[in-house]
């Protein structure tokens, strides 16, 4: 690991200052990507703001049921907070299924929407990557590429984005509070990631020095009701093959509301939005559920290694919407 | 809400353009040379002279020769680094030395008490749950953190909530094992 300096700071303006004003520094929050991607070589922060002491960290209730998450909560601690289990169980299930204990105890709510892909070209120095060394080429277009993505690849990169909360937060609508030099906004969450397209090497909108406050959660009645999916090659501390993220209403038996949105399969979290236009006003059962999986995976650009994500995907919509109506009276 | 001075030191940077690191905070910024950093590791004040980019697990293994924690993958996907900083497990591999200052770190060298062994340790013992040993001791600090935190309530949820901890030699049925002994004893995990 090239050698660092590292400040702790109490205070998000004085912390943004000091980042935005050194040529590699960096945030350090739970230390997870960062620590890990600075000993491979991939990242070189030459100063690590540690931020754990700057951020909120708690889970405020809002008027109207929403949720404002401090960017510093842990995910552990998000994970059993009492309204998040209630108001938004998409949410606790994804974190849960997300890593190890270890790492949710460590790995803090902000830091988990900016965590690198886990390609693994991208985390070898000696292979080319765009990502890590734009233009140098995509080792995984046609090297071990079966974990990859099939949505919103370009000819640049097909890294699958590894997170399991951002597939829970897209199909919420979530919304980032950030800070910045000169002042704070706010962004969607389903903005605040970008496609590889040409420029793989931005994976969010986040300005240098710009840091994530909070997550806030808007009031969603139908999330009360919802689910996370994650299908993987071992039971336990893996990333998805394909998940999904769902919450559906269902009133008369006709599909009123829903929320899809994939991971494992795409280069971003998948907003499943034509599956959730095909089903909309449908009758609600395995038929709709089927033709809205195939509407959204028609999309879909596999490679021969990952072929198999794309009927994998689809299932696995079926079967989180089936799992969510099969109480219902149909 | 920004401190004063957190304001001023912004001002002066916005104002400044090329701001180097020692305008803003020089009191807060560290190294990148190695400097004094006060640990508190079993109990015990451990003051230690270290690069900021030195992880937990170096320092306890190389500057305090606390070798129970053991260097895996060292990248945070195998468990045997497992320590706690205050109540939590976490992986020493991928916490900053320099970030512990001011939390308590508990090894699996400050398990045991007085000479005798923690009941887990023991029950690893009477369960033949290990075979090379080497992920042992990230075994048992994770272990213990388990029964705290109520994730023991049969073996499926152990399996779930262990699994941050792997066994090359497979020993997983004799740690559940482990495991159930020292719940039971207890009374249960809640």
């Amino acid at each position: 690991m090239r050698a660092l300096s590292y400040a702790r700071v109490a205070d998000v303006d004085e912390a943004i200052a000091l980042v935005a004003g050194h040529p590699d520094g960096a945030f350090l929050a739970g230390g997870t990507t960062a620590v890990d991607l600075a000993r491979l070589g991939v990242l070189r922060p030459g100063l690590l703001v540690d931020v754990n002491d700057a951020a909120p960290d708690e889970v405020v209730e809002l008027q109207g049921g929403g949720l404002r998450i401090g960017s510093m909560a842990r995910m552990s601690d998000v994970a059993r907070s009492p309204a998040v289990v209630a108001r938004f169980p998409v949410v606790s299930q994804a974190l849960l299924a997300g890593a190890s204990a270890q790492l949710r105890n460590m790995a803090s709510m902000g830091g988990n929407l900016c965590q690198a892909v886990r390609c693994g070209y991208f985390r070898d120095v000696a292979s080319a990557c765009n990502k890590r060394d734009p233009g140098s080429g995509c080792a995984a277009m046609d090297g071990v590429n079966r974990t990859h993505a099939i949505l919103g690849v370009s000819d640049t990169c097909i890294a699958t984005h590894p997170s399991d909360l951002a597939v829970a937060l897209v199909a919420l609508d979530a919304v980032l509070h950030t800070r910045r030099p000169g002042g704070g906004r706010t962004i969607g969450i389903d903005d605040f990631f970008l496609l590889p397209g040409q420029t793989p090497q931005s994976e969010h909108r986040l300005d240098r020095g710009e840091l994530i406050t909070a997550i806030e959660l808007p009031a969603a009645g139908v999330a009360r009701r919802s689910v996370y999916l994650k299908l993987r090659d071992r039971q336990s501390y893996e990333f998805a093959l394909a998940s999904v993220a769902a919450a559906i209403r269902v009133t008369d038996g006709i599909v009123s509301e829903v929320r899809l949105a994939l991971g494992g399969v795409g280069t971003k979290p998948w907003r499943a939005r034509r599956a959730e236009a095909s089903l909309l006003g449908q009758a609600a059962g395995e038929a709709s559920f089927a033709e809205a999986a195939r509407q959204e995976l028609a999309q879909a650009s596999p490679r021969p290694q990952n072929a198999f994500k794309v009927e994998l995907a689809q299932r696995a919509i079926v079967r989180a919407l089936q799992t969510l109506t099969s109480g219902d009276a149909q | 809400m920004p401190t004063k001075q957190a304001n001023l030191r912004l001002a002066a940077y916005l104002k400044g353009g090329d701001m180097s690191t020692d305008v803003i905070s020089q009191a807060a910024v560290r190294g990148p040379q190695a400097g004094p950093v006060m640990l508190c590791v079993n109990g015990q004040r451990r003051d230690v002279r270290i690069e900021p980019r030195v992880s937990l697990l170096d320092a306890l293994r190389e500057h305090l020769g606390l070798t129970g924690a053991k260097k895996g993958c060292d990248q945070g996907t195998c468990g045997a680094c497992t320590v706690w900083v205050g109540d939590r497990r976490v992986l020493a591999c991928l916490t900053l030395a320099v970030s512990c200052e001011g939390r308590e770190v508990t090894t699996i060298e400050g398990l045991a008490a007085d000479g005798s062994l923690h009941p887990m340790q023991a029950a690893f013992i009477d369960q033949d749950a290990f075979q090379c040993g080497y992920c042992t001791p990230g075994q048992i600090m994770s272990a213990v953190a388990l029964l705290n935190e109520g994730h023991a309530d049969d073996d499926t949820e152990i399996a779930e909530w262990m699994s941050g901890n792997i066994c090359r030699c497979a020993a997983y049925p004799n740690i559940r094992a482990a495991i159930r002994d020292v719940r039971d004893a207890a009374g249960g995990d809640r």
